[in-house]
């Protein structure tokens, strides 16, 4: 069950946690970086007992790739997963905190989590695309939303997809075969179609490229940097390299804390803290 | 066991080292070959009693298959069937034409006059037989006043005979046919009036006392009036548990307590379940008894638990990345379920459907219960007239005295087994075609 500590809501903005040198430096590089997108404020979350965030403060701004890194295990995906509420569907797990979308809490009683899915898509880490054609994998998230009515709006929708996803040319001509028969690469690209066939502002991804080989990894890469141009994107990677190749921020966690967040140049040239400089240099993770 | 690995090596001589793992080797090996010899002899066994099974079902029932039949030639004596020569339906239908028979029997055996024997003749055709002679003369009237080769049904015990389930070296007081009557038949059989054919009305008549009319029409019709109660009962029922269950019930210890009574409640013996019927649905609802609509509620209730269980088993195994793409583009639970999951899901369920009818089919104890126990002659026409089942039909004709149901006995099993072997067959079409991997 979800459980929303209301408290937390008024305290956290005003009452900085310790380690919040993030907010400073958003707040100084905020006219480099594009307009607040998300900002999350002193997010808990609890699985069972065991906490696997504390008192995350980050804000993600528009038109440009966030990249999360840390070890395994030390909350980035969980903390990604709590901007679309996916952690929703988690029984034990509680979160606690505001991220707020646009200056709304997403995690507002009263906000519909449907409606905050098709604005906030997902890229996941294995290729899952359903058990049904490329068309209709594409045309999937459209049709629920009621968004491009008849079928010639639909076919566009779902082509202007494709096409975007630069996936279009390899598979116009079998756009009714089923999805799963394509490579691991290309279900990849046709799952990031069907994210942004709804037209979300954010893109999520969770280590996208952890089932791809090097040639997919970099067509995927280049993706999102001309992705960037349209949506926010917050990338979760394992890869320091992909996270210096692709993003413009990085934020690095460790043991479920937010350590460090900055330029992405910044954070692998001169680390502030060092944890980051000891994960960066491949002391530990 | 460092220490002892190098002491192996520096210690012993090689050849001594290959030995040792030769023999393991040769042990291992040895111990394969014992265990996939048991596992082929426990499928040789199974197979072996099944095939025993088998043919002597197959072996005891096959003769119900064909019928004996008597020809006889028939004079249509218009004094008999229409004395006043109105060819009036209703006359027709009212003539008695056992006279006919008998007539004719007198006609091709003319020494026989003594009365008792007289009608040792005529039960060498079916009490039924008269049947034959009416439709004739209703279908064409014209008939009346000639002489036609009319077949005839031989009774059951004629019928027996002929297949040889009488044998004629007993004395005569211990079998049920006279030494006078195999002598007639003798005659017929050399005359080339007794043949067989195939008894096409052991499908499509009800159940009879006499064993040469009895046929499992009824049963089948009642089966199916059943299955078709049981099946829009429980399916429904069962896939919207599953899923309830599987997809929205949270995890705590109500639904806990629900999961274990459900797999307790696959694990309770049938005729519980047909005690509960008897109770609630006669005693409490007042429905009628015998009938398939409260048989087949009866094994709804059996069914459900088997098929909520299936269910689970196959929602359980839909990949859970596939539902996190589905909310990840904004389905809400229900569509995730309804677009997704239960279309993936539905293969397994439909098979835990079918396993579970197929149970269904074949139960006897609960239907007892309930009355569906009954000898019935009818064929039902609707879900609350009294019907009965084929494995009741089964038990029913087991319990006959009669020689001749022991062939209808295992005749009805084969058709059972037909229906049930049917039904499996198309689960594993189902599984098959459905499938999808992803």
């Amino acid at each position: 069950m979800m459980v929303m500590d209301r408290s937390n809501r008024a305290t956290a903005p005003t009452a900085p946690a310790p380690g919040a040198q993030a907010e400073a430096t958003a707040e100084a590089t905020a006219g480099v970086y594009g307009p607040l997108k998300i900002s999350a404020q002193g997010v808990d979350v609890f699985y069972g007992d065991k906490q696997a965030l504390k008192q995350v403060d980050l804000d993600i701004h528009e038109n440009q790739v966030t990249a999360l890194i840390g070890p395994s295990g030390c909350g980035k995906s969980t903390f990604l997963r709590c901007l679309n509420r996916m952690n929703d569907v988690i029984e034990s797990a509680r979160v606690r905190g505001t991220i707020l979308l646009d200056g709304q809490n997403i995690y507002d009683r009263d906000l519909d989590v449907v409606t905050l899915r098709a604005r906030v898509g997902m890229v996941f880490q294995k290729p899952n695309p359903f058990p049904k054609s490329i068309y209709d994998n594409v045309a999937y998230g459209p049709r629920i939303h009621g968004i491009g009515s008849g079928k010639a709006e639909l076919d566009e929708i779902v082509a202007t997809s494709l096409e975007r996803a630069g996936l279009l040319k390899e598979v116009k001509d079998r756009l009714h075969e089923p999805g799963t028969g394509l490579s691991g690469g290309q279900q990849q690209r046709l799952c990031i179609a069907r994210a942004i066939a709804v037209n979300p502002d954010v893109i999520l991804m969770d280590e996208p490229c952890s089932a791809l080989d090097p040639i997919a990894t970099a067509r995927v890469e280049e993706l999102i940097d001309e992705l960037r141009e349209n949506y926010t994107i917050v990338i979760v990677t394992h890869s320091m390299q992909q996270a210096a190749r692709v993003s413009q921020r990085t934020a690095f966690f460790h043991l479920g804390e937010l350590v460090e967040v900055g330029d992405t140049e910044q954070i692998f040239t001169s680390p502030r803290d060092e944890r980051t400089q000891g994960y960066i240099t491949g002391r530990f993770g | 066991m460092t220490d002892i690995a190098r002491e192996g090596h520096r210690g012993r001589p090689a050849a001594q080292h290959a030995d040792l793992s030769q023999a393991r080797l040769r042990r291992r090996y040895a111990a394969e070959r014992r265990f996939k010899l048991y596992g082929v002899l426990a499928i040789c066994l199974a197979i072996g009693v099944l095939g025993i099974l088998l043919f002597s079902v197959v072996s005891k029932g096959y003769t119900a298959f064909v019928k004996t039949e008597i020809g006889l030639d028939v004079y249509f004596d218009p004094e008999e069937i229409d004395p006043e020569g109105t060819r009036d339906p209703a006359v027709l239908a009212d003539a008695n034409y056992d006279r006919v028979i008998r007539d004719a029997f007198e006609r091709t055996f003319p020494e026989v006059s003594e009365r008792r024997e007289r009608r040792a003749l005529s039960d060498l055709v079916s009490s039924g037989a008269w049947l034959v002679l009416r439709d004739r003369v209703l279908e064409d009237p014209s008939v009346i006043g000639t002489t036609e080769r009319v077949w005839f049904r031989a009774s059951d015990d004629v019928d027996m005979l002929m297949k040889g389930y009488i044998p004629r070296d007993v004395p005569e007081t211990a079998r049920r046919v006279s030494d006078a009557q195999i002598a007639w038949i003798d005659a017929l059989d050399e005359a080339g009036q007794v043949g067989t054919r195939f008894n096409l009305d052991f499908f499509t008549a009800g159940d009879s006392r006499e064993p040469e009319l009895a046929g499992i029409w009824g049963a089948v019709v009642g089966t199916f009036l059943t299955m078709v109660v049981t099946l829009v009962l429980s399916f429904p029922l069962a896939v919207a548990t599953a899923v309830y269950l599987e997809e929205f019930a949270p995890k705590n210890r109500w639904t806990d307590l629900i999961e274990v009574n459900i797999n307790n409640l696959a694990a309770v013996p049938s005729i519980v379940f047909g005690l509960l019927g008897l109770a609630v649905f006669l005693g409490w609802f007042g429905l009628p008894r015998s009938a398939p609509l409260v048989g087949g509620m009866v094994l709804a209730l059996m069914n459900l638990p088997i098929i909520i269980i299936a269910g689970r088993a196959s929602l359980k195994a839909v990949p859970p990345s596939i539902r996190e793409a589905a909310l990840a583009v904004g389905a809400s639970r229900l569509q995730v379920v309804t677009h997704h999951v239960l279309p993936l899901a539905m293969p397994g369920i439909l098979t835990g459907t079918i396993i579970g009818m197929a149970h269904a089919l074949g139960e006897t104890a609960p239907l007892l219960m309930i009355g569906m126990v009954a000898f019935i002659v009818d064929i039902p026409s609707g879900f609350t007239d009294a019907a009965t089942v084929l494995p009741v039909q089964i038990f029913l004709w087991a319990d006959s005295p009669e020689r001749a149901f022991v062939e209808k006995t295992s005749a009805a099993i084969i058709v059972l087994l037909g229906f049930l072997v049917i039904m499996n067959a198309l689960a594993v079409i189902l599984r098959r075609r459905f499938e999808r991997r992803w």
